[in-house]
């Protein structure tokens, strides 16, 4: 199969992705479409990675999903704690510091 | 001579002065107050035996730059800590040396706390700040003054705004009934009108830093701010401008002086400043900051850009002579008096510009006169004027009326300033303006004649000021007036005996300011226009045995 | 002997200085600090003078160069005195006749609380005045000149508290200063041609120059005099400048300061015996204003005002006379002499008059005053005989050789101004008949005031009769002493240079004539003031009547064009400052604020929006390269 179609899936993934993070206010929404966004950039550097014929993007890859499983545990719990405060995963509803 | 940095202690004097000032304790009396108020006072007396020694020390005739200092400063960029002295910063710095003792004693007690409600007085530093600021600034002019490096002066030429920013919004005038939101538009306005014009001159510096820095005129491949070293440059061709170039940089400098002086149309800040400011910051800014924008045109304007110079003259000509006109137009319809006086240095800082571009000894020599005589006739117009509305707490001139009835002593030194204003023989601005209308004349005919015009309005709206105020029956509210007492009287004095000082004597000066204006008008290449028919010494020998003069 | 020129001026300086700084202390003495001031200043211009006579004719100027006032490049102007025979004359005119009225305002200005400042106003005049007739260059002459508007300005409102008075000192003070741009034109159009506006100098060079040149600096020097010496255009001042105390009116307005006009065009003969354009224009203006001033004096109901009207005509006569060149100058500063004397005389008579009236102007309300007023009577009369230029006085010595100059001047031009003159003189006679009739002749017309205090006409103190009589004896001897083995021509002949000129009527054909006009002046005056009584509430009169009253309509002209025009001008320049010039800068100010203000709102806070913007931007960017690529 030609790799190539796997940029256009990658591609395809990340506008899904933007786009909810752009239209959607509920946070754990919003936290999945930039997981989404992340694998979709993962799946561009693999594929870079096998056209290439060398293994940095593979590493990058690796870099990604550490730092996104970081990402994960800490925004997670900041979205945990606001919705317990506050009953709500709307992110427009966190406005304390807005004037 | 020796190396003791005169100039630095002269200018760093106030400086000091100032920090301790501020950080003398709060006052608790009114005794006290008055302790905190005498050594800035002090201070500022100091500077001027400084200033006077300064004046005593210098040659005239000497080398062009005197008791001059050098120090490297941030040598990546070729700025240096120069400072030097030519004849016409000597003068300007002694003006400003006298003014400040001056301003502080007639505005001893407008900084004073307003008793509360308990009778009481809030305990903060608001009044020696005020007189803090005051040495602030003196000590930024006089450092303006001495710079004899480009990005020096800039740093000062900058830098005085702060404290004159916080003098006039934050010390209205208020025996007059302040206005706290009129007064932070106007110091507002002063700021941004000044802080635009310093902005492009900005621009205009760093370019001749670019374009020495590409001519390899500094030292090391770096460029220069070096004033001499620069000037030496251009004479010796070994530093050339593109016309382009030179034109931009010239105008760069010139809006920035042009917005300070101020130059027509670039005046609107200075009546709002000056109208809502106390009366003492109101002659600081005229009398004071405002000739800093005057003297930069001669010193840098002419001397890095002769050419250009002479290119724009005559268009900065035609703007001097509409602010001339204008100026004196705008004051003869003023209701209130400080704006009144206000429009009418407007009028003459036309006449201070038109005698620097009309590029003649007289013109250059009266401009440099008529910065000293404007200077001391203004402070004494406005600060008599501050006394008049102490009084009654307004500055309407339709409030007063009458004055010379109850206090007399207060409308004479009224009309001796008012006199000095419109340029009456005998008192010290008539032989300056006299010398840029004759410096004018030989040069642009027309333009010296139109200009004459203006001294038909100075007394049209000064006689107006004195009839509305000072003639007429006695206002109700003015038969209660006192005449000047002491500290007004010492106030005034000083300023009045130097108007007929120089009225009648003004040669110490000019003695000192003809070898600089030498200096200027060799760089930039012009000579006096010569007499249609010089008169030849077989001429002079037989008038005189025929009886004529000498 | 020539370093006693200084103290000339010096002295009334000094006392100047003293009187106005020495504060109340000097309230009890102060005035006759004055008066010593002012005689002693006659005394050393005495001693000057008689060491002039002992002299040749051609070491007669003196010279004394006191400092160098203000030196820049070639621009070197000196503090130097030239007293030559010009010189001299004025110094003995303006001392005396100032020494006299300084002793009359002693008695005159007795009950004003401000006598003291009065004498020292007097005191700067004079050394004002002196100042400007010994200086040897133009611009200390410049300096003297403004000094003694100062010192005009000054005594006209010296009653202040009258709104009336303040304005007059405004109104002279500002028309005087339109004439000054003449004189300051024509100082630059001196040094830009001959690097110089010494005296001695610029006339050495005078005939170097252009035509044009000196035509333009002999017109400005006409502006200057016309500004001073209240000649029309610039007259509209001097009617008004009779608010002041009446010693000032006699001194500064009659007899010295309003001539400095005419010392400026003899002292620069020079520069105008070479600009023909030049002269013709002072002879028109000389010859309009002695009509001008003569109809004004005919209409006028207040006697100073009137008198004020006469010496407008007066000093017109002598600016004609400057202007006709070397026939004229001499007889412009011996008509100067002859009138700074019985005008002054004519003067301090209608002061006396008024002391003992209540301060009343209107001489429709005198009538009579001969019996109550004896000396007074007497010595206005012979101050009017001089005047009209009756034979003998001296008026007919000055006068009729200013008429017969004109005649002289020849060709049509002479013929024109000598009939102006003739018609001059005829008027002349007529008001001052008028004037003489209405105050001393015919019945009491008095009434009590407003509060019931009716006038008491008393003769005047001794310090006020004293001065009257000197005038009056001035008035009557001094035209034979001069006109006598022609003393006065050739005392100022090596000054200003003279010549008999050819006249096409004689001499004695001109002063028949004279006479013959004068007295159909005097007789038509008679009948209608003398012979019937004069009505106390003015009649409406003819079209010129009553324009004359008005000054000829010239104040309105001014008011309407001048006046409003100016209003509507700083009105609409104060409105443009505002809304212009200011306008554009807050308009400046508004728009960075609007903006700024619409910027802010891209600021909402909504994190979405903000990555709207990043991704948006991501996508320029990589659209960009990718374009930049295909390219």
């Amino acid at each position: 199969m030609n790799p190539v179609n796997y940029l256009y899936l990658a591609a395809l993934l990340f506008t899904i992705g933007a786009t909810g993070v752009l239209v959607r206010r509920n946070a754990i929404v919003l936290f999945m479409c930039v997981e989404l966004m992340l694998n979709a950039s993962n799946l561009a550097l693999v594929t870079f990675s096998r056209l290439h014929g060398n293994l940095d993007g593979q590493i990058i890859a690796f870099f990604t999903m550490v730092v996104a499983a970081a990402e994960v545990v800490v925004g997670l719990a900041i979205i945990v704690s606001v919705f317990r405060t506050r009953h709500s995963a709307s992110v427009d509803d966190t406005n304390l510091m807005k004037l | 001579m020796s190396s003791f940095p005169l100039l630095t202690v002269a200018a760093a004097l106030p400086a000091v002065g100032a920090v301790l000032t501020a950080a003398l304790p709060a006052a608790t009396s009114a005794k006290r107050r008055d302790i905190n108020k005498t050594l800035p006072l002090g201070i500022s007396v100091l500077t001027l035996v400084l200033a006077a020694v300064v004046a005593i020390r210098f040659k005239p005739g000497g080398a062009r730059y005197q008791m001059t200092e050098h120090h490297s400063w941030i040598s990546d960029f070729g700025i240096g800590y120069s400072l030097g002295v030519d004849g016409i910063a000597v003068v300007l710095i002694l003006l400003t040396a006298v003014l400040v003792p001056v301003v502080m004693l007639a505005s001893w007690h407008d900084a004073d706390p307003v008793a509360n409600d308990a009778g009481t007085f809030e305990r903060n530093r608001r009044t020696q700040g005020f007189f803090a600021l005051i040495l602030a600034v003196e000590a930024m002019v006089v450092l303006s003054f001495e710079a004899t490096d480009v990005f020096l002066f800039y740093v000062f030429f900058e830098a005085m705004l702060i404290p004159m920013y916080f003098l006039i919004g934050g010390f209205g005038d208020r025996t007059v009934g302040e206005d706290a939101r009129q007064r932070s538009y106007a110091a507002v306005k002063f700021l941004l009108y000044n802080l635009l014009g310093g902005l492009i001159m900005l621009a205009a510096v760093i370019g001749l830093y670019v374009i020495t820095a590409k001519q390899g005129i500094g030292t090391d491949g770096h460029g220069t701010f070096d004033l001499s070293t620069i000037t030496q440059a251009l004479a010796s061709g070994k530093l050339h401008f593109s016309p382009v170039a030179e034109k931009a940089l010239f105008l760069g400098f010139m809006f920035a002086f042009a917005v300070k002086a101020p130059l027509w149309p670039l005046h609107t800040w200075l009546p709002n400043a000056m109208g809502e400011a106390t009366p003492g910051v109101a002659v600081l800014i005229t009398a004071v900051v405002d000739k800093v924008g005057t003297y930069a045109m001669l010193r840098f304007c002419l001397q890095l850009f002769p050419d250009a110079s002479k290119t724009f003259g005559p268009a900065i000509l035609v703007l001097s002579l509409i602010g001339i006109i204008y100026g004196a137009l705008l004051a003869v319809g003023q209701k209130d008096i400080k704006r009144l006086i206000a429009y009418a240095s407007i009028s003459h800082f036309g006449f201070i510009i038109m005698g620097i571009f009309a590029m003649t000894s007289q013109g250059q020599a009266g401009a440099t006169l008529y910065m000293v005589n404007h200077g001391i006739s203004t402070a004494a117009l406005l600060l008599v004027a501050g006394f008049l509305m102490s009084r009654r707490g307004s500055r309407l001139i339709a409030d007063y009326g009458g004055v010379q009835k109850v206090a007399p002593v207060l409308a004479g030194t009224f009309m001796i300033g008012g006199l000095a204003t419109l340029s009456l023989p005998g008192l010290a601005p008539f032989v300056s303006e006299f010398l840029v209308l004759v410096g004018t004349f030989t040069r642009y005919p027309a333009i010296g004649i139109v200009a004459t015009i203006g001294i038909v309005l100075a007394a049209l709206y000064v006689l107006v000021l004195y009839q509305r105020t000072m003639t007429g029956p006695v206002k109700p509210e003015v038969s209660g007036f006192r005449d000047l007492h002491a500290r007004e009287l010492v106030v005034v004095t000083p300023l009045i005996a130097l108007l007929l000082f120089l009225g009648v004597y003004p040669k110490p000066v000019s003695d000192i300011v003809n070898p600089a204006v030498r200096d200027t008008m060799s760089d930039v290449h012009r000579t006096d226009p010569a007499p249609a028919h010089p008169i030849t010494a077989a001429q002079v020998a037989a008038t005189n045995s025929q009886g004529g003069g000498q | 002997m020539d370093n006693l020129i200084p103290v000339l001026v010096g002295l009334p300086l000094a006392g100047a200085a003293v009187l106005l700084l020495g504060g109340r202390r000097l309230d009890r003495f102060g005035h006759w600090l004055g008066v010593l001031a002012s005689t002693a200043s006659f005394g050393v211009g005495l001693v000057l003078f008689f060491d002039m006579l002992s002299r040749s004719t051609a070491q007669r100027p003196a010279f004394e160069h006191l400092f160098t006032w203000v030196p820049v490049a070639g621009f070197q102007a000196q503090v130097g005195f030239q007293l030559d025979q010009l010189s001299v004359v004025f110094v003995l005119l303006i001392t005396g006749v100032g020494s006299l009225i300084h002793l009359y305002s002693v008695g005159y200005m007795a009950h004003d609380e401000r006598r003291r400042r009065f004498f020292g106003y007097l005191n700067l005049f004079l050394a004002a005045m002196l100042l400007l007739v010994l200086a040897d260059n133009y611009l200390l002459l410049y300096v003297g000149w403004e000094g003694v508007g100062l010192a005009s300005y000054l005594l006209i409102g010296f009653w202040q508290h009258k709104p009336s008075a303040a304005t007059a000192a405004k109104k002279a003070f500002l028309v005087n200063r339109v004439g000054d741009i003449g004189l300051s034109v024509a100082i630059m159009l001196m040094f830009s041609t001959f690097g110089t506006f010494a005296f001695g100098p610029v006339f050495g060079a005078a005939h170097t120059a252009s035509q044009g040149t000196l035509t333009g600096i002999g017109l400005m020097l006409l502006l200057a005099a016309c500004g001073k010496s209240a000649q029309v255009p610039l007259q509209s001042w001097l009617g008004d400048a009779m608010e002041g105390p009446t010693p000032v009116s006699a001194l500064i307005h009659a007899a010295t300061m309003v001539t400095a006009g005419v010392y400026l065009i003899t002292r620069s003969s020079a520069v105008f015996n070479l600009a023909p354009t030049a002269q013709l224009a002072t002879v028109c203006v000389g010859a309009v204003t002695l009509l001008f001033g003569a109809i004004v004096g005919c209409a006028k109901d207040d006697i100073k005002k009137a008198l004020a009207g006469s010496t407008m005509s007066q000093i017109g006569y002598m600016v004609m006379a400057a202007g006709l060149g070397p026939i004229g100058y001499v007889f412009a500063i011996m008509h100067l002499v002859t009138h700074g004397f019985f005008k002054a005389g004519l003067f301090l008579g209608a002061g006396s008059v008024m002391h003992g009236m209540n301060d009343e102007v209107d001489m429709r309300r005198y009538g009579g005053l001969r019996k109550h007023m004896p000396l007074t009577f007497v010595t206005f009369g012979l101050g009017y005989l001089a005047i009209i230029g009756f034979p003998g006085l001296s008026g007919y010595f000055s006068k009729d050789k200013i008429i017969e100059a004109a005649f002289a001047h020849g060709g049509t031009e002479g013929w024109i101004l000598g009939t102006a003159a003739l018609v001059g003189a005829a008027v002349t006679a007529f008001y001052m008949t008028r004037v003489m009739l209405m105050t001393f002749f015919g019945e009491k017309r008095w009434q009590p005031d407003a509060e019931g205090h009716e006038p008491h006409p008393h003769e005047s103190p001794s310090t006020m009769g004293i001065p009257m009589v000197v005038l009056a004896v001035g008035s009557v001897g001094a035209g034979a002493l001069f006109a006598w083995n022609s003393s006065f021509v050739k005392w100022l002949t090596p000054v200003t240079g003279h010549d008999e000129g050819h006249s096409p009527l004689s001499s004695w054909t001109v002063s028949g004539i004279t006479f013959a006009v004068i007295a159909l002046g005097v007789l038509v005056a008679w009948t209608m003031y003398g012979r019937q009584p004069v009505q106390a509430t003015p009649p409406v009169g003819s079209l010129l009547t009553r324009a004359a009253r008005r000054d000829l309509l010239q104040d309105d002209f001014n008011h309407v064009v001048l006046v409003g025009g100016g209003q509507h001008l700083t009105r609409f320049l104060v409105y443009l400052d505002a809304k212009g010039f200011d306008g554009v800068v807050n308009g400046i100010a508004a728009a960075v604020g609007g903006t700024s203000g619409r910027m802010r709102k891209l600021q909402n806070g909504y994190v979405r929006s903000y990555a709207l913007s990043m991704f948006g931007g991501a996508l320029v960017l990589v659209a960009t390269t990718l374009l930049m690529r295909a390219v």
